[in-house]
């Protein structure tokens, strides 16, 4: 049974979990508090905070989908990364690529102020700069790939042997791939770090994120700190997790199959000059030919919902300058290539025809306008 | 310790929860899950589909039937499903007889869906014993009763009803929402079936629609667990948990309302503008004294009469604090004006026949502070009287009720 396809493990979370009464869902432990049958037992239970039967399917579940071994569901993902920090100290440096969500940006500016602990970023797929980037008070190395928004992929195995060669910790960002498709601990990572209130909840509706470690110290660690600063996921939104789950594969295909065609149809398109996409997955970004275009464009949008965040079924576009990269200084941000012609496209599992009938009209708008004036 | 033993608080916040023995969760989980592994071939456990049981309806279930001392307790996807259900125990040719004054949406279950199957009905001033008795006929099954009744609180006597009923081999069902299993056991006073909107004051909360009903015995169990099955209008699992919550705090929330509902009674009576003030609390009440005589409390829910519609009108839109709705029973106040509201399905003549007038208003009393809800009470009167005088009426916030 442990060799059984992801889409097999996906489906069955929880199931067979509950022997009392055979409930083929897993209940719902909205309980804050346990039972002790007397002075010292426990029955592994004892307050949500700590743990909760709900949230330890849902972690125990996720923690073998990323082949890791322990997982820790967080009420968001900026919570499951400020779980991650919570393993640096004062001095400590990080090591980061220069493409980056916005947010995990501000993080980690605030905690050079506030901690002292100094992120410092290499040119994405640098792999000597990053190398010789590292000092003595280098800690880690810290990645999204692809990277948000620019979609370029790093090869995890190649910074792995980087961070094992030096003794840092590897901590990748899976969010938009999810182990459906890709899983850094296999490729040497030490932690994966998802916002799963993209495509792992995939509805758009719950508000999450993970940390799943490998090795056992990292994990007694990561446990601590997450019961101490206690930004741990409610049960129900645990539970919601796990419903989503169940059709992530379902998902991920549809995704994926949907945004090759998005990038083969934006690359016959005059409007569009670079279509970014990484060869997986449902996140594709494209420029548009001018930045005047970027406002017309999102307003002549009837199907594709113009929006912050991804991974869901319906269809997002993005715009990044504005909003998921607002918090990083115009200069960097330009120098990054997040410049202001820039869209993010998170391609729902519509039918193709009605999101490229969309595109077609919203992009036709623009070059008639153009033409007239 | 048996549980028996426990009050009626210590009832609600039980926590003898057997699907919780393996994590000691202190609250029951929720079960959303429609079907069940089955341990054995031929050999089913306690729970298949979840229509037919789920464990965390299942902890509704039995809690209800706990306080209502009954052998079993039904929950329903509202007070409607609960009341069809038990209608649906009767057969084409069965004849029912029904409180005239019966809430409205009852009152159209009997009068447009029963009588599609032939089962036949006669309304009856149900606080008038011999009115009762000359309604029986060879064909009568069910003696249906509300007390207090909705909207005017008339008070039937339960005990009187029973009597008759059981001389006459007929079933009591009582629908117990006004008071619930905290003032007044309707199982324990002979009746066979107790119904409820727990959407109202056992929910508590304007959030949950509910319907529970609990049985006298083990046969009449088994006939409504049947119907409560073959027809699946059963109560969703989260509105299970949802509705268990809302019970813990019965006994604090209805004292508290009750309290205040019989200052507001008091008050209104002495008002020079209020008609009539209708109150199970109030001496001058007729079914005062049977009413203390099978219930702990006049409740929290009080009719009153002002003389006409426009005065009624300008008093509803220049209060400040109640939430001017339908429904009852929860933590807000809430006014409701019967004639379109919980009466609207009856034709005028039937209801003004009823005492539903045009200047009738229901208020069911919250948990807000009690000199807050006398001091908007005593100004919405004061604008209204004016107003009225002046032969204007002035509306502050129309707006608010649209």
């Amino acid at each position: 049974m442990a060799n059984q396809h992801i889409q097999t493990k996906l489906v069955q979370i929880g199931n067979r979990s509950e022997h009392i009464t055979g409930a083929v869902n897993p209940p719902i432990y909205l309980s804050t508090a346990y039972r002790h049958e007397g002075i010292g037992l426990s029955t592994g239970y004892d307050y949500t905070r700590t743990k909760n039967p709900t949230r330890a399917l849902l972690e125990e579940s996720f923690a073998k989908l990323e082949e890791g071994d322990q997982a820790f569901a967080c009420s968001s993902g900026m919570a499951a990364i400020q779980l991650v920090l919570s393993l640096f100290q004062k001095n400590d440096e990080l090591l980061s690529f220069n493409d980056l969500y916005g947010g995990t940006y501000r993080l980690f500016n605030q905690y050079e102020k506030s901690y002292g602990i100094k992120t410092s970023y290499v040119k994405v797929n640098d792999y000597n700069g990053l190398e010789d980037a590292i000092t003595e008070k280098t800690k880690a190395i810290y990645i999204e790939t692809p990277t948000n928004p620019l979609m370029i992929e790093t090869d995890i195995e190649k910074v792995a042997h980087i961070a094992k060669k030096h003794h840092l910790l590897f901590i990748v960002d899976n969010t938009f791939l999810t182990p459906y498709l890709q899983k850094p601990i296999v490729d040497g990572a030490d932690i994966v770090i998802h916002s799963a209130t993209k495509y792992i909840g995939g509805h758009n509706d719950v508000l999450a994120g993970f940390v799943v470690a490998k090795g056992q110290e990292i994990c007694e660690q990561l446990a601590a700190n997450h019961n101490a600063a206690g930004a741990v996921l409610s049960p129900l939104d645990s539970w919601l997790l796990i419903r989503g789950l169940k059709t992530l594969a379902l998902r991920m295909e549809a995704h994926q199959n949907n945004a090759k065609q998005v990038v083969e149809f934006l690359n016959n398109r005059p409007e569009v000059t670079d279509v970014l996409y990484p060869s997986r997955g449902g996140m594709v970004s494209f420029r548009l030919a001018k930045e005047e275009w970027v406002d017309p464009f999102l307003r002549s949008l009837k199907l594709i919902t113009f929006a912050e965040s991804l991974g869901g079924v319906e269809s997002f576009i993005t715009y990044p300058a504005t909003q998921t990269h607002a918090d990083i200084p115009l200069q960097t941000r330009m120098k990054n290539g997040v410049d202001n012609r820039l869209l993010r496209f998170s391609v729902g599992i519509e039918h193709i025809e009605d999101l490229k009938a969309d595109l077609d009209h919203a992009l036709a708008a623009l070059s008639k306008g153009a033409s007239v004036r | 310790m048996s549980k028996k033993n426990y009050g009626f608080e210590t009832k609600l916040i039980s926590q003898d929860c057997y699907i919780d023995s393996k994590t000691g969760a202190v609250n029951p989980p929720v079960y959303y899950s429609s079907t069940f592994h089955q341990g054995q071939f031929d050999s089913f456990g306690p729970f298949d589909y979840t229509r037919s049981g789920n464990p965390t309806r299942k902890v509704l279930e039995e809690t209800i039937a706990e306080l209502e001392g009954g052998v079993q307790g039904f929950a329903f996807a509202s007070g409607m499903a609960a009341i069809s259900s038990a209608f649906m125990l009767l057969s084409s040719g069965d004849h029912v007889i029904i409180s005239e004054d019966v809430y409205g949406g009852t009152f159209r279950m009997v009068t447009k869906v029963l009588t599609k199957f032939q089962i036949q009905h006669t309304f009856v001033d149900m606080t008038d014993l011999d009115a009762v008795a000359g309604a029986f006929r060879p064909n009568t099954k069910v003696v249906y009763v509300e007390t207090p009744s909705n909207p005017l609180l008339h008070i039937t006597d339960i005990r009187g009803v029973v009597k008759l009923a059981k001389a006459h081999n007929c079933l009591v069902y009582i629908d117990n929402t006004f008071m619930t299993p905290l003032h007044q056991r309707p199982l324990e006073l002979g009746a066979d079936i107790v119904l409820h909107s727990a959407t109202k004051f056992l929910a508590g909360h304007s959030d949950v629609v509910a319907g529970l009903a609990v049985v006298k015995d083990e046969k009449l169990a088994d006939q409504l667990y049947f119907i409560q099955n073959s027809f699946g209008a059963v109560l969703g699992i989260p509105d299970c948990w949802a509705l268990h919550r809302g019970m813990k705090t019965l006994s604090v929330r209805m004292k508290q309302s009750s309290e205040s509902a019989q200052v507001i009674a008091e008050f209104l009576q002495n008002h020079p503008l209020v008609e009539e003030v209708f109150y199970p609390g109030l001496a001058t009440h007729a079914g005062h004294e049977i009413h203390l005589g099978q219930a702990t409390s006049a409740g929290a829910v009080l009719s009153f009469r002002l003389p006409n519609k426009d005065i009624a009108k300008a008093f509803v839109e220049n209060l400040e604090i109640p939430a001017f709705a339908v429904s009852l029973g929860a933590v807000e106040s809430i006014l409701s004006y019967p004639a379109t509201m919980s009466h609207a399905a009856m034709r005028q003549k039937e209801r003004e026949k009823r005492g539903i007038t045009d200047g009738l208003l229901r208020l069911s009393v919250g948990l807000e502070n009690c000199e807050d809800l006398v001091a908007d009470l005593a100004q919405a009167l004061e604008i209204a009287e004016r107003a009225v005088g002046a032969g204007t009426v002035a509306a502050r916030t129309v707006g608010r009720f649209i």
